[in-house]
């Protein structure tokens, strides 16, 4: 392959950090354990990419996706990793949609024009927690009237 | 995408990633990151691998949380099964030994080999040169073995 030898190496103090924070306290990690379990961890990269890519072209697809990543977890045999994984996802996911909606936010704000079509539309889409912006919107829309 | 660009620290974030990079620490609202490996350094070794298209953000960011569940689970489970238990260390021959006796961790058996001394090793050799011509004189009472 082109890539440069150390660009398939993970950073070694991430790799350190999560070992300490793994093992009990006062353990001792030899440099050569640390460098073989960075090694490993580049190793079940690849095995994993490799894993959900073949559940990705069974279903016919060029993109490897979540379920393809989980699945390879459970053919690896690493089921344990399955939960930890699926909250991982679902907290990403939160997350996206909250940095999707504040910036659709800061775009309607920006405009500063009352679009009620695309807010009723929204509502619509959006879940519990976007109440309180709701809420929010329509108090913006009375200081603008107000003016 | 250039290889340029991977030489960079793992903290740094090109556009295209910024809200993808999983940089060690937190985030603007301080909350703690998903994820602490750096997803464009993942990425790029999902890439290496020849078959791949393309990854969809949800599997990268699976993938590098998935490798550190990985790494957590290899050192523990090395640790507790391994004979650094009473100096409180782990070793790299707790790893190879993890890596020979665990059917899970089999897959790093070839980068994890066992070490032995050189002065074993050489003992090794001759004794299996002296079992080899104990063999041969036998041979000709017994079937050949192949």
């Amino acid at each position: 392959m082109a890539e440069r030898p150390e660009d398939l190496n993970l950073p070694n103090a991430v790799i350190t950090r999560i070992i300490k924070e793994a093992l009990p306290d006062g353990v001792s990690i030899s440099k050569e354990a640390r460098s073989a379990i960075s090694r490993a961890a580049s190793v079940f990269v690849l095995y994993a990419t490799s894993c959900a890519n073949n559940f990705a072209m069974k279903g016919k697809r060029k993109t490897l996706n979540a379920s393809d990543v989980l699945s390879a977890m459970e053919e690896m045999e690493f089921q344990r990793f399955i939960t930890p994984l699926k909250e991982a996802l679902e907290a990403y996911r939160r997350e996206q949609k909250g940095k999707k909606e504040a910036s659709e936010q800061k775009k309607k704000d920006k405009d500063k024009k009352p679009d009620s079509e695309e807010q009723d539309r929204s509502r619509e889409e959006e879940n519990d927690e976007d109440e309180e912006r709701l809420e929010e919107e329509e108090q913006n829309e009375e200081e603008e009237v107000d003016n | 995408m250039g290889l340029q660009g991977d030489r960079q620290p793992a903290a740094n974030s090109r556009g295209s990633e910024k809200m993808a990079d999983g940089a060690v620490g937190k985030d603007k609202c301080g909350e703690p990151r998903l994820v602490s490996l750096p997803l464009s350094r993942i990425r790029v070794i999902m890439k290496s691998s020849p078959e791949v298209s393309s990854i969809n953000q949800e599997a990268l960011v699976l993938t590098a949380k998935a490798t550190e569940l990985f790494v957590q689970y290899l050192a523990t489970y090395s640790y507790r099964h391994g004979s650094g238990k009473e100096k409180k260390a782990l070793t790299y021959s707790d790893l190879a030994n993890t890596a020979e006796e665990s059917e899970t961790f089999q897959f790093l058996a070839d980068i994890l080999p066992k070490k032995i001394l050189a002065s074993k090793y050489l003992k090794m050799l001759k004794e299996k040169r002296e079992d080899d011509e104990a063999n041969d004189d036998e041979s000709d009472n017994d079937e050949a073995e192949s």
